[in-house]
């Protein structure tokens, strides 16, 4: 078996007197999609933000994408370009247009030429499904398109790893689909990918593994079939009653 | 007991005597300054059009002195105060430190006492120091180490108003600090800073004439101490008017731009 892509060792983070993450062991096989659930405050997007030292950990070591990512003499830059990362409110540059959002990061990290750039950028794009808004600006999109256009940028750089942080949880309803669907044929193409997610229906079908973190600490782990539908510990058990029946 | 109950009036109609009153006051005062204002002198000392014409086409020398003025002290003051705003926001302390007190500092003391500093301050400390550009450039260092100051904390707040999801999407898209600066932060911190910057080139179109204090000659006289010469020499202040109006061709169309763009920042 290779060498997993990521690698969380005794990872432990504290922003002042609160500890947020307390000794997290997690590995992520090439190829392999992983979901990350958990009520809200249980430490999932900032284990993810450790994972390309959004976050500086207080304690442990990441590794990500071939790099030592907590070592001293890490080139951080040049391990973020190949961990693409999809943020909950989508972050796109605004003062840019759609094709130059996808394009500039090629242009000034990869040294890419424009017009390589622009092509990449174009078919990116249509891989996601937004055509036709190339000069259009982010904020004249929906957010379900925002969304998948964060994603191509993020794919442009031909990323090892992919990491969503709650990519559906700022749409509305309605566009939460498109989104999810963009992400499945993701995984379908062979996609490492590390999902903070409150989509259990996603998990279900598309994760290999789901990890249930809750207090800042992993508390069950398994295939989805096994953690959503059996959970063994009574925690998951009443965090996946309280989300799959809301009502009750 | 609500209003209406004690004064027996409605709220519109408390309201529209209010108004009426204010009218009244105003049209007072106007007439009364009509009656015993002396108009005859008053156009005699400021409306003398032979002085007014007598003053072209030198005036223009001077007035193209307040904007190579103003346009140097400007551009040395984007030149330091950026680079000031970027050391304030840094994560370097040391940094941070040294442009709070460049700033505290530059904006704390009088242009007109920094003008001194600059204009006879250094010259005494340090002998036979030349400016270059002589007074040009004593007057972009002079004035526009108040305005750096200035367009550095404008330029500051600009940076912070920037969203942090934008450098964290940069930063990881693999972009350096640096980059992720030039690239993402500062073009769209400028966006936010036009309309400030735009009224800090209205204030420095006005400080310009602080420059006087320099010593200027009749080739690097700015607008105020060209009326203020003609004034003396013509004993009419006909060259006050002028020189004002001059100021105002200056000034009202970067107050209206700047507006404009505020504006259009707003609704954004």
């Amino acid at each position: 078996m290779s060498e997993p892509i990521v690698t969380i060792r005794g990872l432990h983070k504290r922003f002042g007197d609160n500890e947020v993450l307390r000794g997290i062991d997690l590995d992520v096989a090439e190829g392999e999609v992983v979901c990350v659930i958990g009520p809200s405050g249980s430490g999932k997007s900032t284990l993810l933000r450790c994972v390309n030292l959004l976050e500086t950990p207080t304690a442990g070591t990441v590794g990500a994408a071939g790099h030592d990512m907590t070592h001293l003499d890490v080139d951080l830059d040049a391990a973020r370009r190949e961990i693409g990362m999809v943020f909950q409110h989508f972050n796109l540059f605004s003062h840019l247009t759609i094709l130059d959002n996808v394009a500039i990061a090629q242009r000034r990290v990869l040294g890419r030429s424009k017009n390589a750039a622009y092509a990449e950028a174009r078919r990116r794009l249509a891989e996601v499904g937004v055509e036709g808004k190339e000069q259009a600006r982010p904020l004249q999109l929906s957010g379900g398109q925002q969304q998948r256009v964060a994603i191509a940028r993020a794919l442009a750089m031909g990323p090892k790893l992919m990491l969503f942080d709650e990519p559906t949880s700022a749409l509305d309803p309605e566009l939460v689909g498109e989104v999810l669907s963009v992400m499945k044929g993701l995984a379908s193409e062979g996609m490492t990918m590390l999902v903070v997610t409150h989509e259990m229906g996603f998990a279900r079908e598309v994760a290999d593994r789901v990890v249930f973190l809750d207090d800042g600490a992993i508390v069950e782990q398994g295939p989805p079939a096994q953690v959503l539908t059996d959970p063994k510990t009574e925690r998951a058990q009443s965090f996946l009653h309280r989300v799959l029946h809301p009502a009750g | 007991m609500t209003a209406q109950a004690k004064t027996g009036l409605t709220v519109r109609q408390r309201r529209r005597i209010a108004r009426a009153i204010q009218y009244l006051v105003a049209i007072a005062v106007l007439a009364l300054v009509a009656a015993f204002a002396d108009w005859g002198r008053i156009a005699e000392s400021f409306l003398r059009t032979d002085i007014a014409a007598a003053m072209f086409p030198d005036v223009w020398v001077a007035f193209g002195n307040t904007v190579a003025y103003t346009l140097l002290a400007f551009v040395f003051g984007m030149v330091v105060g950026v680079p000031v705003a970027l050391m304030r926001t840094s994560t370097f302390a040391p940094y941070r430190w040294f442009a709070t007190g460049y700033v505290e500092i530059f904006r704390g003391l009088p242009a007109l006492l920094v003008l001194f500093l600059v204009g006879f301050g250094v010259p005494q400390a340090f002998p036979g120091i030349q400016y270059p550009g002589g007074v040009y450039g004593q007057v972009a260092l002079g004035l526009g180490l108040t305005s750096s100051a200035y367009i550095a904390e404008s330029v500051r707040a600009g940076i912070q108003a920037v969203p942090r999801g934008q450098v964290e999407a940069a930063r990881s898209l693999g972009m350096s600090h640096t980059r992720t600066m030039i690239t993402v932060v500062l073009p769209q911190a400028i966006r936010i800073v036009i309309p400030p910057l735009t009224n800090e080139l209205v204030l420095l179109t006005k400080d310009s004439s602080l420059v006087f204090v320099l010593g200027v000659t009749s080739g690097t006289m700015e607008l105020t101490r060209f009326a203020r010469s003609e004034l003396t020499s013509t004993a009419n202040a006909t060259p006050l008017l002028v020189g004002g109006l001059l100021y105002l061709l200056l000034t009202v169309p970067l107050s209206t731009l700047a507006r404009r763009l505020e504006d259009k920042e707003g609704r954004k």
